[in-house]
């Protein structure tokens, strides 16, 4: 089966993330982007029905960035082509994405689209779904355990407490995946800078993706902290002293 | 368009779940502000609703295509529910199952949408959502345009108590589309999670490891906090996702809601989707070198000491 992957770049969040003067974003001047973790799954779990069923995978990103290191990183990890959305602005919503991809898509020849599940920036809901809605064909989140029987695709949909949900599906399908069955794999960098010498990025124009989301941002803001968390400072031996001594009294009591 | 608040219920194996609790009783308090109805939209077979007296009406769809969760079928169901309802606001819970439902709502109706919401008020007749963003480190509030709008909710943003209520709403029986029956994707069972672990949701103290342990050659380090303290080792869902430790040790959205007496944080980010399965421990600890990790905003007390620096320090003093 041929799969596509549409990637999401998302700020780094090991990083401290920057307001902007006017409190209604991210000050994104100095952002670090990287692979949204769920998208890196979504990539493992192609490579694997890939690996044992044959077919293509496809890895889509809006331009960033980092996109480029994203797009070479998945190539260098087993995907057969990267298409590069290009125009698009680097704080559009999701449903602007979700579009665009759609557009792309309608080029392609895919059975099915594989998403990370969520991403850390889609305020207007989750690419996959959008996605799915635009296209008219069935989606379902919190995916893991994808498998292929002949035109059959089986997976299991995540509930909380471990339960889960067993679907079928005989057709197109879009999965916003939560998990890949193993840990996605790491493409060494001397494997990445080999690929950017051997494969390229087909890049796109956005065309027709303006649609209005029907919200604005207000204000952005880092929680309050509210009565938040006392702070031990000290030697590691100290705060293990105070640690040790809440504890035992809560224990004690 | 109505000035009517639109709650869906969320429910598995017959049982609502406590998010539409929450929903029902935000929706009271957003319906007397707008002067509109609150009515709870159930899409199933065979769901009682007696405890959903909260609500002034349910819309009940019944019909055996809607018996299991299904995204196909209940997301064409819902859009033509709130077709037909025009409320002035749809909340969905923003859980596996709402997820399918909002986004696609939002498409298909052609209707605003704001997830992660945190939190949902009408100012000035308008419609504003707080979203939690970018894993906790930041809230985001929107201002929602148009008559009809929808916002996905965090479970665990409003107290289920004040939705949940005994009682007999008036049940308006809403005949499903054909197209219930007629599904590419088809549900075909529900898997149970394994016994035979400790119940960590039994423990009174946990010891929940994160992705900042590094590596699983770390855990027995971990196992030896937590025989010290008495407790158990618990995990955030990387650590699972890594098999280093079974699902039944994880805590949060995917996996178990746990109450323990403490909980001590080690290398754990504080994702919403961990906070909401542990924000209710009576005490909580949590080791993490980022200053800016949302877990601080839970913890009763903090460090942002090396918890390799400070794990064999507390083992130390506590045995
Ligand atoms: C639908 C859905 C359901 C989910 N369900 C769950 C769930 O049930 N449970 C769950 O946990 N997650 C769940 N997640 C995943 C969640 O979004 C986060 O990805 C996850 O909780 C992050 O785990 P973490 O905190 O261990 O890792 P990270 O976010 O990577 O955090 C690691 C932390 O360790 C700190 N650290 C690193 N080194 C050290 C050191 N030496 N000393 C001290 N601190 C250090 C870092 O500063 C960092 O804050 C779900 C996600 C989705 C989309």
């Amino acid at each position: 089966m041929n799969i596509v992957v549409p990637i999401k770049l998302v700020p780094d969040l090991v990083e401290e993330l920057e307001i902007n003067d006017e409190g209604t974003d991210l000050e994104r001047d100095f952002l670090s982007y990287k692979i949204n973790e769920f998208c890196d799954h979504a990539i493992e779990e192609a490579l694997q029905l890939k690996e044992a069923h044959g077919g293509t995978v496809t890895v889509i990103g809006v331009e960033r960035d980092e996109t480029d290191k994203a797009l070479f990183t998945a190539l260098a990890k087993g995907a057969d082509k990267a298409i590069k959305i290009t125009e698009l602005d680097e704080a559009a919503p999701t449903h602007v994405v979700a579009k665009a991809v759609c557009n792309v898509l309608a080029g392609m020849e895919y059975d099915i689209v594989m998403t990370g599940v969520q991403a850390a920036d889609d305020r207007d809901g989750q690419l996959g779904v959008l996605l799915g809605s635009y296209l008219g064909i069935p989606h379902v989140s919190v995916v893991s355990d994808v498998s292929i029987d002949g035109d059959t695709i089986a997976l299991h949909k995540e509930y909380a407490g471990g339960v889960m949900a067993r679907y079928e599906v005989a057709s197109k399908v879009v999965l916003g995946v939560q998990a890949a069955r193993q840990t996605p794999r790491y493409a060494p960098v001397s494997r990445v800078r080999q690929i950017m010498k051997e494969m390229e990025i087909e890049e796109v124009e956005a065309a027709d993706a303006d649609v209005a989301i029907g919200s604005t941002l207000r204000r952005v803001y880092t929680p309050e902290k509210g009565e938040g968390a006392e702070m031990i400072e000290g030697s590691a031996e100290d705060i293990a002293g105070k640690i040790a001594a809440v504890i035992n009294e809560k224990r004690g009591g | 368009m109505s000035q009517d608040i639109l709650v869906v219920a969320e429910h598995l194996n017959g049982a609502i779940a406590d998010v539409t609790y929450e929903m029902l009783g935000k929706g009271k308090e957003l319906a007397s502000a707008t002067g509109g109805a609150l009515i709870c939209a159930v899409l199933g077979s065979g769901v009682d609703p007696s405890s959903l007296g909260c609500a002034d009406k349910i819309l009940n769809v019944d019909h055996p295509g809607l018996a299991d969760f299904n995204p196909e079928a209940h997301s064409t169901v819902l859009s033509s529910v709130v077709t037909t309802a025009a409320p002035r606001l749809t909340l969905v819970a923003n859980t596996s199952m709402g997820m399918d439902l909002a986004a696609s709502l939002s498409v298909k109706n052609d209707l605003p949408l704001v997830a992660y919401g945190l939190n949902v008020a009408i100012e000035d007749g308008k419609v504003i959502a707080t979203s939690q963003l970018y894993g906790g480190k930041i809230c985001a509030e929107s201002e929602l345009e148009g008559d009809s709008v929808i916002v996905s909710v965090l479970a665990g943003s409003f107290p289920a108590a004040a939705g949940r209520m005994d009682g007999s709403p008036a049940v308006e029986t809403v005949e499903a589309p054909a197209a219930v029956t007629d599904t590419r994707l088809r549900f075909t069972g529900l898997i149970e999670p394994e016994a035979g672990d400790v119940d960590i949701t039994q423990q009174d103290i946990l010891v929940g490891v994160g992705r900042g342990i590094g590596s699983d050659e770390h855990l027995p380090m971990m196992e030896q906090l937590a025989k010290a303290l008495g407790g158990t080792v618990a995990a955030s869902r990387p650590i699972v996702d890594n098999k280093w430790l079974p699902k039944t040790r994880q805590v949060g959205k995917s996996g178990l809601k746990v109450t323990p007496k403490i909980y001590v944080a080690l290398g754990i980010s504080g994702a919403p989707e961990h906070i909401e399965g542990m924000k209710d421990a009576e005490l909580i600890v949590a080791i993490n070198t980022d200053e800016t990790a949302p877990i601080f905003e839970f913890a009763h007390y903090g460090t942002t000491e090396d918890l390799f620096d400070v794990v064999p320090a507390l083992i130390e003093k506590l045995t």
